[in-house]
């Protein structure tokens, strides 16, 4: 059974519709590239899948190991593994990101009917996963994203997907204002939570992340439907000609 | 549904009547005969045993209280209370003197237990849990004086505090005990004519505490006071006097609860701190009084009166206030910075939801040289709530170097609620210093959905999201009550009653 199964997948953002019959399936222990232009679809179709309120989908389906996604509340899908760092985190003033860390792991680990972390144990996990990270124990005593660099807060995003285990990781743009050392950090993270049980959707614009984190497949998305996968090939040849090619196909 | 929405949509539905401290307790009580007169008040002083001077100084209050009218500027909206339609004062039978646990009607004390007040005291402060990366907290002691209607029922670690030479006991005590001191200072920082519900409180005050800290004392414990309204159509109606002398500490906190009732409960309260040369007073307050069903209807009034005075050089005193109960709250801890480098703070959270109506804030008075005080006021309106802060700041002609800083900020969950700021300044020496910021936010519905996708229910998340908001509040707060706040902020917006 495919881990997700995107079919046919139409919805609409306040009348007007921005997915027009989206079809994706991934399997458990690939990667997968999702690449197009601006405003093609590919944040619309994370955050359909991850629950985000104010989207309507209006015809299609999402499953996850055959469950219907849809039908879960958003907290529920984060506890059955479903990921999504986002393309812009947001700040929490006043949480400190180690408390939050911890309240999340536990809201998860009970939703799931598992105990939760001792105190001990989960300071000794976050302690081994951020020092892999690159992130300094005092940027989780400041306020959730708080005055974290562009860079910080992309690896905090990391830092939650290898604390809480996903087994379905959507990584919205990681690769966006991260320089050159930041970016090898932060795939180097991703790499390490590589496993035959583990999924990731990389989406980005930039062929660069992908030598880095090399996809199985890769897929052009262009106004709001895919329009072309293949290996890995395919996003160096978007690279060399655009994507005005796929426009007509759209 | 966006998740505002559907915050917006549970708030609506389930929190204000799963009150959690809203049960009643059956226990005969001795009750003033309806209604307000000279008779109340001469029954009232007979019931504590007062001394002629006393009663004398209620009638005076009272006499004055019959020229006076209800105050009308505040921005909230009632209808007429009938002040002849009331008790005023309920004392839990049998009401002879008590002077250990054991006296006391198993049902109180049943009470309190369900209240989570320890009486006994050695059940103290269990169950607190450290936060992730701080050291346990040190186990401190408390003692606690609780107030059942109009009369103190306990005060533990008496003998301990009498050794440090501190004085904490009920006032009706202290007024026959110790009358040279509450004759002193009782109605020197509130005067008897001070306003409606001072006065009103002057002449049918019933009981509260009392606690002298004498000079160069640092006290050994945390005080507290827990005021629980059981009686029905009983106002409650306390009167608190603290003093710090010369160079002495104390902190102090009260906490507050009233059972479920239709009809509206009234409590016109009264605080009065004095803080001579170098003491300093830290007054925290966890206010949850029943605050009507999701109709609006039932609840409790709270008007009170709560005045700091820094009578002396290099004094402090310090108020922190977590409002979460009431109908509606007419309150405003003030504090007058009349001693030279004199300090005064007020912090405060105050949430509204349902149909409350909040009016709440500070005034900072200051007199003396090189006086300075700090405001720092949270609002968090959900539901249909009104949430006002009303605060003034004024420097005499001779106050130099008077320095003021003021943030208000507020956070509004869902469309119908509103949030408004009144601040009054006025600077009459040209040499102060006052900043005054303020914010009106709402809650973010990019931050919510962040939370949840990473496993929070719609609940934790705005819990947490707005223990954020006001964690530079709760961090004034002792720390055993500070996680007790943050649960009781959590609850009196998610609904999620254990
Ligand atoms: N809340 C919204 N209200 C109105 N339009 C929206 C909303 N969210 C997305 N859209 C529109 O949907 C389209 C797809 O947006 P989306 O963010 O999914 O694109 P994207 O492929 O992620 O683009 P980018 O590469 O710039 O991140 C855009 O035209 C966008 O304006
Ligand atoms: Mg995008």
């Amino acid at each position: 059974m495919a881990l997700l199964e995107v079919k046919d997948l139409k919805v609409r953002v306040e009348e007007r519709e921005i997915l027009h019959g989206l079809t994706l399936t991934v399997n458990e222990g690939e990667i997968h590239a999702i690449m197009g232009p601006n405003g093609s679809g590919k944040s619309t179709l994370s955050h359909v899948i991850a629950g985000k309120p104010g989207y309507e989908v209006t015809d299609g389906q999402i499953l996850f190991r055959g469950e219907d996604l849809l039908e879960m509340s958003p907290d529920m899908r984060a506890a059955k593994g479903v990921f999504l760092a986002f393309q812009y985190p947001v700040e929490i003033p006043g949480v400190a990101t180690m408390n939050f860390l911890r309240t999340a792991l536990n809201a998860q680990r009970k939703a799931r009917g598992e105990d939760e972390f001792s105190t001990p144990d989960f300071l000794k996990k976050v302690r081994e996963v951020s020092k892999s990270l690159n992130i300094p124990q005092d940027m989780l005593k400041r306020g959730v994203n708080v005055g974290f660099s562009g860079g910080e807060k992309k690896r905090n995003e990391v830092l939650q997907m290898a604390l809480f285990e996903p087994s379905l990781c959507i990584l919205d743009e990681m690769d966006s204002g991260l320089d050159i050392d930041a970016l090898r950090i932060a795939a180097d993270g991703v790499n390490a939570l590589h496993s035959p049980k583990r999924a990731m959707v990389v989406i980005t614009h930039y062929q660069r992340l992908l030598n880095y984190i090399v996809p199985d497949i890769v897929h052009v998305m262009s106004k709001g439907r895919v329009v072309k996968s293949g290996g890995k090939e395919l996003a160096l040849e978007l690279e060399a000609s655009g994507y005005a090619q796929f426009e007509d196909a759209a | 549904m966006p998740a505002v929405q559907e915050t917006v949509e549970r708030v609506k539905r389930i929190d204000v009547d799963q009150y959690r401290y809203g049960f009643e307790t059956l226990i005969e009580s001795d009750k003033a005969p309806k209604g307000l007169s000279e008779e109340t008040v001469k029954f009232i002083s007979e019931k504590k045993n007062e001394p002629a001077w006393m009663l004398q100084w209620r009638l005076e209050a009272y006499r004055r209280w019959l020229t006076m009218q209800e105050p009308t500027w505040a921005r909230v909206d009632y209808p007429k209370i009938d002040f002849q339609d009331l008790y005023y004062y309920a004392a839990p039978k049998p009401k002879k003197t008590v002077t250990s646990l054991d006296e006391i009607d198993p049902e109180i004390l049943k009470t309190y237990e369900k209240l989570g007040i320890p009486l006994r005291e050695v059940a103290m402060l269990e169950g607190v849990e450290p936060k992730v990366g701080e050291e346990d907290p040190a186990r401190r002691k408390i003692a606690v004086d609780a107030v059942f209607d109009s009369v103190s029922v306990a005060t533990t670690f008496k003998a301990e505090l009498k050794k440090a030479g501190v004085i904490f006991m009920p006032i009706s005590e202290a007024i026959r005990e110790h009358p040279e001191l509450v004759q002193k200072y009782l109605g020197s920082v509130v005067p008897t004519s001070d306003n409606f519900y001072a006065t009103l409180n002057s002449a049918v005050f019933s009981d509260g505490s009392f606690v002298y800290v004498p000079p160069g004392v640092r006290c050994p414990m945390e005080l507290s006071t827990y005021f629980r309204i059981n009686e029905r159509n009983t106002g409650q109606f306390e009167r608190t006097l603290i003093i710090a002398d010369k160079g002495s500490y104390v902190s102090y906190l009260e906490g507050c609860t009233a059972p479920q009732r239709d009809e509206n409960q009234l409590h016109a309260a009264v605080v009065e701190l004095v803080a001579h040369d170098d003491a300093e007073i830290k007054y925290s307050t966890v206010q949850n009084w029943y605050p009507g069903n999701s109709e609006g209807k039932g609840g409790i009034y709270n008007f009170v009166t709560k005045r700091g005075d820094c009578r002396g050089n290099n004094s402090k005193i310090s108020w922190t206030q977590v409002e979460t109960g009431s109908a509606i709250t007419w309150k405003y801890p003030s504090c007058i910075l009349r001693g030279d480098n004199s300090r005064g703070e007020f912090y405060s959270i105050a949430i509204s939801n349902g149909f409350q109506q909040v009016d709440s804030g500070t005034k900072m008075i200051h007199l003396g040289k090189n006086t300075s005080s700090r405001i720092i006021s949270k609002g968090i309106a959900a539901g249909k709530s009104q949430n006002t802060y009303r605060g003034l700041v004024t420097a005499h002609r001779k106050a130099t170097g008077a320095r003021n800083f003021t943030a208000c900020d507020s956070l509004l969950i869902g469309d119908k609620c509103g949030a408004h700021t009144v601040p009054y300044i006025e600077a009459k020496n040209s040499s102060a210093t006052f900043e005054h910021e303020a914010t009106t936010s709402k809650i973010s519905e990019d931050v919510l959905f962040y939370c949840i996708q990473r496993g929070l229910s719609q609940e934790e998340a705005v819990g947490l999201v707005v223990n954020g908001f006001v964690k530079d509040v709760l961090q004034q707060l002792p720390m055993e009550f500070a996680v007790e706040a943050q649960k009781l902020i959590s609850i009196s917006l998610e609904g999620s009653v254990g």
